[in-house]
């Protein structure tokens, strides 16, 4: 059975809230202003709870299941932050309270900052892009700004490796700037000959800077980084790490100590702000020493107060206070950022200190690679080895191609839709787009031996299926609240809004 | 530790099962002089020393629970229905990913189907899509629509000054790289001096409706005159104040866009809020970022599915005109539960409720000597108040009083020195409402 619509719930004068009759004397209404429908449904409260209940059981969420969704990290949204963000003195706080009213929030705001400049080796961070793609943009205006004050206006070319994320090149338009795209070499990795040739020349002098992400989005770690950074930055280019990996390098290795100029951190990836659904999220910017006066404001700014503080409890030690950086490429959103996000941040950096964060990490790469081990053979794993010819390890993820040369009817896809009936969420599909049919699996920190071990026997299972009886994975899922859709008819015959929601309905 | 489940036994097992002797072994790529730094952070903490630490925290606050809250400028204190939250903490709600598989996320894609749609609903537009991240920057996205829709021909945007200044600070800021003139907003003026800058060059006017000072006006001729020299007409709506006023798709509105966040959003000192834009439907196919359909499966059944996805970043790529990809979805279905909740009844109540108390309490300031309120123009549940002294002066006697106040207006309209914007909502008592007339009327 489908769940109806909300609107084919609505009766006329039924109501889901029981609100408080006027206190005031009421004032006339301006007549000529106002509507004279409002088209929405009338629903009783249980019929509303029983609705988005049942909704929600017809999704797929990592309290309910692994979620190894690559490039995504899907752990654990640990409970205790979502009290803490209910909490009346941040959940009821106004974004414009005067600072000496949200000396807490600011407190945490500003610890926030740092704690996240530490992990990642950076001089200063802002809190206020709302996502990893925010973050990407204000690194790309901080970049062009950069070059724009040292009267190098025409620096305008941003290089990008062919395995990016969709948002990098995105992002490089958005900006106003050019995307030169970098191609792969045979291990994956950036090639070096054609990074030198973007390098050289005419090129050099329009080079404003590279994006990267590390580990790459096929889970593997760069082996030439320190060359690459070293050659965008001698022809005057700036370096930005794509955070979204980050999962795999706390205590591991730090951004900025390698040379990068900026990055983003997704905070709905590695430091567990839940999902929701498609968002929000947080993309918070880390900055070295040349870019800090160009952050996105406001940051928060920590004066520390006269007097022995430590010796009185009472009396606070620092005040905080709103800052905009000198040169600030300006504000990305309104007020300070996704509070709620840096919040929930903020208490699972708590739960683990510097030495468990290194233990997050440990354990996502130990998952990754454990996994990959228990498939191999199974699946074909692209760029399993060195350029040399070596043996090496994963990140946090990695790639295996969902395709089998003696099964040619099945995709990746068909893969993805057959693990659904095993119960468990697909990997991510067809991405990074360097590898054919690519399925790239993230397993996360959080999920234990065991249960990657039933992925490895799903996994396996479909994949002699493939060869055996490929319709069981071309009609996948059975098991799920719907079948395959027709994508096309979605596109073709737009409905994008219930007919009893417009004017006169 | 914390929350991950390895034994000793296991991390053996595991290594071994991989080939390494230890974890550092699969770090071996990264440079050796780099490698393994310590983190300087505080100690870890168990759960109820987090707790504690949290709570001292939100202690350290002063908030709506607490004071009588007054302040609104784009951020409002309004009654969340308690379902909202239930329904939020669902964890198949919120600890779901972008539903990339149809299959098993129509939770969230009819729910957001049904956001989009009660959105139609309140502003009266053909197409909604399923958020932004805020209002200011579905505003700033709305201009990149303009610029599109004119092939970038035309490039110069108008603003009302009487937009969030945020706002206005951020579509700057979206549009420093590009070639564009943004104009209107540096003075004082009215809408019909914003109709004399339009010309063949002009994208788009944008108005903000009830306007940042709370004033709600007609933009019948506004519209009708942008439209006349060829431009798009985008309204910064207050979703609740819908709830009373013209929907602007009713009088010409091409793009509305605005801050969801009334709409069972708490406060949570600026975020995550929702930024919704909806738009008519010839110009649906240019919106960004996600935007759900229905659709059928194999069997015919009704399903929803993320559509017009050839437009994102993932499949564009450079050539995308936003690079949105996470955006604020938990935050559309809490607007969802809510109007669901308050349906066509509840929500027109919430609205009267808005007004008739805030017409009460500028009735009983404009009375006080020393302070006025213009009450000849309509608003909502927001006004202006001229009052006798710096405003950051009465906001402190206020507070010790147990009052947060307005906003001070001299932040960004540097010719009103002395005025503040004060917000009265359903949440505000009569009581609470007189004692504010109190403590001002001391403060002459
Ligand atoms: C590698 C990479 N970069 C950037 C992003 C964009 O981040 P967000 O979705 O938070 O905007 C993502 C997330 O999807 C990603 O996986």
């Amino acid at each position: 059975m489908s769940e109806p619509i909300i609107y084919d719930l609505s009766a006329p004068g039924r109501s889901g809230v029981n609100l408080p009759a006027p206190d005031v004397p009421t004032a006339p209404l301006p007549n000529e202003l106002l509507r004279d429908d409002l088209p929405l449904p009338e629903v009783g409260e249980l019929q509303v709870v029983r609705h988005f209940v049942r909704l929600s059981q017809l999704n797929y969420s990592i309290d309910t299941g692994l979620y190894p969704l690559g490039s995504c990290t899907m752990k654990y949204n640990p409970k205790i932050n979502e009290d803490a963000a209910r909490l009346p003195g941040l959940a009821q706080l106004h974004p414009l309270a005067d600072p000496e009213s949200c000396q807490g929030a600011m407190m945490l705001m500003h610890e926030l900052q740092s704690w996240l400049g530490e992990i990642s080796g950076f001089e200063a961070v802002s809190l206020t892009p709302a996502a990893g793609a925010q973050g990407e943009f204000a690194g790309i205006l901080m970049i062009r700004q950069y070059h724009i004050d040292r009267g190098e206006p025409e620096r305008d070319i941003i290089l990008v490796p062919d395995s990016a994320h969709g948002t990098n090149p995105a992002t490089v338009t958005m900006a106003g700037l050019r995307m030169q795209q970098l191609p792969a070499n045979a291990a994956g990795e950036v090639d070096l000959d054609a990074l030198h040739e973007a390098c050289s020349g005419e090129n050099a002098g329009q080079i404003a800077g590279m994006m990267m992400t590390m580990p790459s989005t096929l889970g593997l770690f760069e082996p030439n980084i320190a060359q690459v950074i070293e050659r965008v930055q001698s022809v005057g280019g700036l370096m930005y790490m794509d955070g979204a990996n980050m999962n795999a390098l706390m205590a591991v290795v730090k951004p900025g100590k390698l040379g990068f100029d900026c990055m983003h951190y997704n905070l709905h990836k590695t430091f567990s702000t839940p999902h929701g659904g498609g968002g929000p999220g947080s993309g918070a910017v880390g900055v070295n020493a040349r870019l800090r006066d160009y952050l996105p404001g406001p940051v928060v700014r920590r004066d520390a107060l006269p007097g022995d503080a430590a010796a009185d409890d009472e009396v606070p030690s620092a005040r905080y206070d709103w800052h905009m950086p000198s040169k600030s490429i300006g504000r990305l959103k309104a007020f300070a950022g996704n509070f709620g996000m840096h919040l929930r941040a903020y208490a699972y950096i708590r739960a683990y200190g510097g030495e468990g964060l290194r233990q997050v990490t440990r354990c996502a790469v130990l998952n990754a690679n454990y996994l990959r081990e228990k498939l191999r053979g199974e699946y074909a794993l692209p760029y399993d080895q060195t350029a040399d010819g070596a043996r090496r390890y994963c990140g946090h993820e990695f790639v295996v191609r969902g395709a089998f040369d003696d099964a040619p009817g099945v995709h990746a896809l068909d893969i993805s839709k057959r693990l659904i009936d095993y119960g468990f969420h697909p990997p991510t599909n067809y991405f990074p787009l360097i590898v054919p049919e690519a399925l790239l699996i993230e397993p996360t920190e959080t999920e234990s031996k065991d249960d990657l071990d039933k992925l490895a026997e799903a996994m396996r299972s479909i994949a002699k299926e493939a060869r055996e009886t490929p319709q069981l994975l071309q009609d996948a899922p059975s098991t799920a609240p719907v079948r395959r859709l027709d994508e096309a008819k979605a596109a073709r015959q737009l409905h994008l809004c219930c007919p009893a929601a417009r004017p006169g309905a | 530790m914390s929350y991950i489940p390895h034994t000793a036994a296991e991390t053996q097992d595991m290594l071994a099962k991989i080939g390494v002797a230890s974890f550092d072994e699969l770090f071996d790529a990264v440079p050796a002089g780099q490698r393994f730094p310590t983190l300087d952070l505080p100690p870890a903490m168990s759960e109820m020393e987090i707790a504690a630490e949290m709570l001292a925290i939100s202690e350290a606050n002063d908030h709506a629970g607490d004071f009588a809250m007054f302040r609104g400028a784009g951020a409002y204190h309004h009654f969340i229905p308690s379902v909202v939250n239930h329904m939020l903490l669902r964890g198949e709600f919120y600890t779901a990913y972008t539903p990339y598989q149809p299959e098993i996320s129509q939770g969230t894609l009819q729910a957001t189907y049904e956001y989009q749609s009660m959105m139609c609903a309140l502003t009266g537009m053909d197409a909604a899509n399923a958020s932004h991240y805020d209002g200011a920057t579905s505003l700033a996205e709305a201009v990149t629509v303009a610029l599109e829709v004119s092939r970038n021909r035309r490039k110069k945007i108008i603003l009302s000054h009487a937009i969030h200044p945020q706002y206005r600070e951020v579509l700057r800021t979206y549009h420093q790289g590009k070639d564009i003139r943004i104009i209107g907003d540096r003075g004082r003026g009215e809408l019909v001096d914003l109709m004399e800058m339009l010309d063949s060059n002009t994208a788009m006017v944008a108005v903000q409706y009830p306007n940042f000072f709370g004033q709600v006006e007609d933009l019948r001729r506004l519209a009708d005159t942008v439209h006349a020299s060829g431009g798009l007409l985008v309204v910064v709506a207050n979703p609740l104040a819908l709830s009373l006023f013209t929907p602007p798709g009713e009088f010409g509105a091409d793009i509305v866009v605005g801050e969801g966040q009334p709409l069972g959003i708490p406060l949570t000192f600026g975020g995550p809020y929702l930024g919704y834009f909806a738009i008519k439907q010839r110009l649906v196919r240019k919106i960004a970022g996600r935007i759900i359909g229905e659709t059928v499966d194999v069997e015919g059944k009704r399903a929803y599915v993320m559509t017009l996805r050839p437009r994102e970043q993932d499949i564009k790529r450079e050539r995308a005109t936003s690079n949105i990809c996470t955006n604020q979805g938990l935050m559309a279905l809490a607007a969802a539960v809510y109007l669901s909740l308050m349906g066509k009844n509840g929500l027109r109540q919430v609205g009267e409720l808005n007004y008739h108390k805030a017409h009460y309490a500028a009735a009983q300031i404009d009375r006080l000597d020393g302070y006025s309120v213009d009450m000849t123009k309509p608003f909502f549940n927001e006004f202006v108040v001229a009052c006798p002294r710096p405003i950051a002066e009465i906001n402190a006697a206020l507070l010790d009083a147990g009052v947060i106040g307005g906003y001070d207006l001299a932040q960004h309209y540097y010719h009103l020195p002395n005025h503040m914007l004060l917000c009265v909502t359903e949440c505000n008592t009569r009581a609470e409402i007189d004692r504010l007339v109190d403590i001002l009327e001391g403060l002459r």
